[in-house]
């Protein structure tokens, strides 16, 4: 058989897609009809913070910070609740990461402020002595984009029905509704409104003057990114 | 004209060989760039505070993997491809018009693509899925690409003479395959400019910006599935396919078994994609998919070691060559750093072992002995066996070519040293408890404890590096000042002094 394989390519070739196809098939497919289903309490993101998504990934920070708390004694320790896949769900792409250079950032808006960060995205030996994580001062200079984030929120939800301007079931029993703007200047606009937030607990007088004028720098689309995971 | 023996043609070959030098040495040279930084992060700056944003970690990190991954080694299989098809099915590329228009358009839409890819990563324009970094316009370009690589192939098998496919042939039409089908499935994107608001703005944002087809877990499933199988497609399979035609050729030896070689091949074919999962082990991906990945992971040291030990043996009674030529080390050391990646691993997908490995640096450590001892081994022997029959010249220096092989072989051993010695320090210091129960180090203590295995890890980067110059240098002077042969040697490269 090999032989006759051999001297007709076609066969060859179709016989060897099957081969690698087989193990995608039984692998994926199943878990592709069963999606993966939001967890209760887990919300969509609002228009900064999937800009501050999109900060975080223009800047590759998975490249050395994981999103995924394994179920052990000392990752439950270090970083709270191992993670559960439906806490996932509003994650279009996922950012688990392959490599912890820096600490896992699952649950990093359970111990860390937006003082913190401001701090340490400036220059993170003077928060943490030894650090070798570099200095990310043009984040202060950039502008976040929100028009691209708001394109985002408008594909999520009509592609994928991700639950915005509806309400979402929280753990105590009362819902949530994250809302999204009906236009590109109404999502500015709150996008503008949650940064306002931000920008109040942090002190970098340029920022808060670019706020102030209607423009929002990556560091605070970014911070209220890290801010949500939780 | 019965008995004149053919001429091939290796334009597209040579253009493909440049790119594998260009682009090996600018991937290189980034990685042992983002090795240092690692060690010394003001490295981080080191074209000033302006321009940080463009020469810090984290954005050039993905610029390495893809450079040595799309650059280097796709260039190599290229090249080799254009050179080994014509040779193994006895047709020249000048015998068909419309292959070598094919073959030409295929190189200059490939630099397209790579200039792309580095004007969009340097920008931070990425899906941030590994070795899947590339926004939808470049994944068209790249889908294009690779259909006229797959013409290049079936076209030239269409047209051959000798009937039956060599091995290596199979694992060329298996590269083009897996990766089709990877490629494809893993980059399912909607651009985000199809969404129309309330107010019906459409084309809002940045055009090129997508969002991924699947979320979450089944995003990283599929995402592991690609990564972890573009090693197979990338790394491997392609590079058997040099192996199993250069070494015979620069030997004179032929191939020890083939049923070894049929039961490696499918082997390989089945098993390698269901190992995927041992990336996501411990995540929230479904247990039996885990364990699937850790069987299965275990299991493919069989065909790995089949290739390698098919390999190791058609050298049986012929070792004095290694000891004499600088070429046959290279790829007999690339066949024992292949059995030793794939003996490595299958353990890090053990469960418990993998609990430790796991996201630190043992990983890197282990993608880089396979890829550094194995993969650039094979794609710079591959290289220096053609330069003699493309450019029609004697390799220009031997014994530059035999430092280059100590040079860079300490430069791995270094590397894969270190890198285990950091990984497996680091997991064991993040999983320590004192005696009251409590975390015995902050994770600060489990980085500042690296940085002399990242300073040696830099300098075993640093030897590979100049060792891949030295290549390159050798490759220059063999086009340029190499002694002239007259007639094509049947094995044995000939090289000067």
């Amino acid at each position: 058989m090999f032989h006759w394989l051999e001297k007709h390519p076609f066969f060859f070739a179709v016989g060897v897609f099957v081969t690698i196809s087989f193990a995608g098939l039984v692998e994926i497919v199943p878990n592709f009809a069963q999606q993966s289903r939001p967890l209760i309490g887990t919300t969509p993101y609002s228009t900064l913070e999937l800009a501050g998504r999109q900060v975080y990934i223009k800047n590759s920070c998975n490249a050395c910070h994981s999103q995924l708390i394994r179920p052990f004694k000392s990752e439950t320790d270090r970083y709270g609740h191992y993670s559960l896949s439906g806490e996932y769900a509003y994650d279009r792409p996922f950012l688990w990461g392959s490599k912890r250079t820096g600490p896992d950032l699952m649950r990093v808006g359970n111990y860390r402020t937006t003082d913190w960060h401001e701090n340490h995205m400036k220059d993170p030996a003077a928060v943490v002595p030894g650090s070798i994580m570099p200095k990310y001062t043009w984040l202060y200079k950039n502008i976040a984009d929100i028009d691209t984030a708001f394109a985002e929120q408008l594909t999520v939800s009509q592609f994928f029905s991700v639950p915005y301007n509806k309400p979402v079931p929280m753990k105590d029993g009362s819902t949530k509704i994250v809302k999204m703007g009906g236009s590109v200047a109404e999502a500015n606009a709150m996008a503008l409104a949650e940064a306002k937030v931000i920008v109040a607990d942090m002190k970098d007088q340029d920022v808060k003057d670019a706020v102030a004028n209607g423009k929002i720098p990556e560091i605070v689309a970014l911070i209220a990114y890290l801010n949500s995971l939780k | 004209m019965e008995n004149r023996p053919l001429e091939y043609d290796y334009t597209v070959a040579k253009m493909f060989m440049l790119t594998t030098v260009l682009l090996g040495i600018v991937g290189m040279l980034i990685g042992v760039i983002l090795a240092f930084e690692l060690a010394f992060p003001g490295i981080n700056t080191i074209l000033g505070s302006g321009l940080a944003e463009f020469t810090n970690f984290s954005r050039l990190r993905p610029l390495h993997t893809d450079a040595v991954i799309f650059g280097f080694t796709l260039s190599g299989i290229f090249a080799t491809w254009y050179y080994v098809g014509q040779r193994v099915l006895k047709v020249s590329m000048a015998e068909s018009g419309f292959l070598m228009f094919i073959g030409k358009l295929h190189f200059w839409l490939y630099i397209v693509g790579v200039a792309a890819v580095v004007v969009s990563l340097l920008a931070g324009v990425t899906t941030s899925k590994e070795y899947a970094e590339f926004e939808w316009p470049i994944d068209i370009a790249i889908v294009v690409v690779w259909v006229l690589f797959g013409v290049s192939i079936f076209g030239l098998i269409g047209m051959r003479r000798e009937k039956s496919l060599y091995i290596s042939v199979w694992y060329y039409i298996a590269t083009f395959l897996g990766i089709a089908m990877l490629y494809l499935f893993n980059n399912m994107e909607i651009p985000t400019m199809l969404a129309t608001s309330a107010a019906g703005e459409s084309g809002i944002g940045a055009w090129y910006h997508s969002v991924s087809m699947y979320a979450g877990t089944n995003d990283a499933l599929v995402q592991w599935w690609y990564g972890h199988n573009a090693v197979a497609f990338g790394f491997t399979v392609p590079i058997v396919a040099m192996i199993y035609y250069f070494l015979p050729k620069e030997s004179g030896q032929a191939i020890y078994s083939y049923k070894l070689s049929l039961l490696s091949f499918w082997g390989l074919m089945f098993v390698y994609l269901w190992a995927g999962g041992h990336h996501l082990l411990y995540s929230t991906v479904p247990d039996w998919m885990q364990t699937m990945g850790s069987i299965f992971s275990v299991v493919l040291i069989l065909p790995s070691w089949g290739s390698a030990i098919n390999m190791l043996l058609t050298m049986k009674g012929e070792w004095q060559q290694v000891a004499a030529s600088p070429l046959i080390k290279f790829m007999v050391l690339g066949s024992t750093f292949y059995m030793f990646s794939t003996l490595e691993g299958p353990i890090q997908a053990i469960k418990s072992v993998n609990a430790i490995a796991h996201f630190t640096d043992w990983i890197i450590g282990h993608v880089h002995d396979g890829v550094l001892g194995w993969v650039g081994f094979m794609i710079m022997a591959a290289l220096y066996h053609m330069a003699p029959r493309v450019f029609k010249r004697e390799i220009y220096s031997k014994s530059l070519m035999a430092t280059q092989f100590w040079i860079q072989t300490l430069g791995v051993v270094l590397y894969f040293t270190s890198m285990w010695i950091a990984g497996i320090t680091q997991g064991m210091m993040w999983r320590a408890h004192d005696e009251f129960g409590n975390l015995a180090y902050s994770f600060i203590d489990t980085v500042t404890v690296l940085h002399p295995y990242y300073a040696i890890r830099g300098v075993g980067g640093l030897l590979y590096l100049t060792g891949f110059l030295m290549f390159a240098y050798n490759i220059y002077k063999t086009m340029t000042a190499g002694k002239e042969l007259a007639q094509e040697p049947a094995n044995a490269s000939p090289m000067g002094a």
